[in-house]
């Protein structure tokens, strides 16, 4: 039986007065890909700033509601420890662009005064560049700035980054919506390797990928998490007429 | 009107339209079949060839439509089913090709006893409306109506099944009729694969609307 890794009770988020996340109830399966799609403005990507609380850092913002991760409140929680256990990769490439690729896989460590020997840190490198395919394109470069490998490289480097922390669950925002289609493809074959080891929640625009990619999708609208089921149900048979209009493209 | 849903629009014209093609064809059969006319017979046959390039208009139209737009939920539901019930209007031409084909080749009207005996008459009457009613349920999108073909359905196999035996009686009483007995045998099996074609699409029907599969299990649903 499949456990469940976040789970959501009656979450809402703002900034302000803007009330963007509505009383959001989900239970995140462990192991699983979880595609969050929805207009734009409809909440999908706070909700997912909010489940590591980097929504918390915006001037103005606040939330309210059970956010957990293994039945423990992630609000109780020290924010740079939920960070650990709940990596983030975003839209764009960011790797440092004044460290090497190697210095980049090991960051997380560096940024939080986590001394390791070499051995060790070199184990962590060559482990997290291996998970996200890109060890065998680098492995006689890792001494050349991140900002010299492709986008698509690039994207897969912040993946290792995060992945060498040795997190429970990964949010992706909209990880390929800068790269091309075949980086694209790659980064879409490495959820499924990714997968096995973590809870990956990848907020896309792209019906195709969520199709293509996920276990199960989530629709926000308007801030409301419409409908949340098996993908394979949601693109062939969804339960909610607002959920229909949308990946039929009739939505007005 | 979003591009996908005006192809989707263009493509049910076409599948309506077939399926009045196909419905003429086997009413034309019909005709032919009760008053021996065979130069409507031959109307029928010919006319087959626009039955063949209307099935493959759709089943390109289709593909294009897959490759282009990806449909998803109730699109693509429509367009699986208009794949499947295009593929079963088509085998329904063929069939009123074939009962055509008999009457060409046939020499004598049938007798009256033979087609009274056999109920022939009123079974070709109800496949003919079962038809109609899945192109009618497909139009209004009923899927009540396109229920009812599955009752209508049981009259057909009931004539189908009792057939072999009127048929053999009736050989033992006329068997100077005995070739005429066999055309007529040969197109009561036809048209109770009308039947079961018409169950098909009425089956794809309800999936396309409620995304019930319905195929292999009770038809009552």
């Amino acid at each position: 039986m499949e456990s469940t890794i976040i789970k959501s009770r009656n979450f809402n988020a703002s900034f302000g007065t803007n009330h963007v996340v509505k009383n959001v109830n989900i239970d995140i399966p462990r192991n699983h890909i979880i595609a969050v799609m929805g207009p734009s403005g409809c909440g999908k990507t706070t909700y997912l700033r909010c489940v590591n609380r980097m929504h918390e850092l915006i001037p103005g913002a606040t939330s309210n509601g059970e956010m957990k991760l293994n039945e423990e409140d992630v609000y109780q929680m020290h924010p740079i420890f939920v960070r650990l256990k709940i990596g983030m990769v975003f839209q764009r490439p960011n790797p440092f662009p004044n460290l090497s690729i190697y210095d980049n896989v090991i960051a997380g460590y560096k940024l939080n005064g986590i001394k390791l020997p070499k051995a060790e840190r070199d184990e962590i490198v060559e482990r997290s560049l291996t998970k996200v395919a890109l060890w065998k394109e680098v492995k006689d470069s890792l001494n050349k700035k991140g900002s010299f490998l492709s986008g698509g490289q690039q994207q897969r480097l912040c993946i290792a980054r995060t992945v060498a922390m040795e997190p429970e669950v990964i949010l992706f925002d909209e990880p390929t919506s800068a790269l091309d289609p075949i980086s694209t493809s790659t980064v879409e074959e490495l959820f499924h390797e990714l997968k096995t080891n973590y809870t990956l929640i990848i907020v896309t625009h792209n019906m195709q990928q969520a199709a293509r990619v996920s276990d199960k999708t989530a629709f926000f609208f308007l801030g409301e998490l419409v409908e949340y089921d098996e993908t394979k149900t949601m693109f062939t048979n969804p339960k909610d007429q607002r959920t229909q209009n949308y990946i039929t493209g009739r939505f007005s | 009107m979003a591009q996908l849903e005006t192809e989707l629009q263009l493509l049910k014209t076409e599948a309506v339209n077939m399926w009045t093609l196909v419905n003429s064809q086997l009413s034309k059969a019909r005709q032919a079949f009760v008053t021996f006319d065979k130069d409507l017979a031959r109307e029928v046959v010919l006319k087959e060839k626009r039955v063949n390039g209307s099935e493959l208009k759709i089943d390109r139209d289709c593909e294009n439509i897959f490759a282009l737009f990806c449909p998803v939920a109730i699109d693509l539901r429509f367009l699986l089913a208009v794949l499947k019930i295009n593929s079963n209007l088509e085998r329904i031409g063929d069939i009123a090709e074939g009962i055509a084909k008999y009457i060409i080749d046939t020499e004598s009207p049938f007798s009256e006893e033979l087609l009274k005996a056999t109920r022939i008459l009123p079974m070709y009457e109800e496949s003919v409306n079962m038809l109609s009613d899945t192109q009618d349920a497909f139009e209004k999108e009923d899927t009540i109506l396109a229920r009812s073909v599955f009752k209508k359905d049981d009259f057909l196999d009931n004539v189908n099944r009792s057939s072999h035996k009127v048929l053999e009686e009736y050989i033992k009483n006329h068997p100077e009729e005995t070739s005429q007995a066999l055309w007529i045998l040969s197109t009561i099996r036809k048209l109770e694969r009308v039947g079961d074609q018409a169950k098909n699409i009425a089956e794809e029907i309800i999936f396309y609307l409620e995304a019930k599969v319905l195929k292999h299990k009770g038809k009552f649903v």
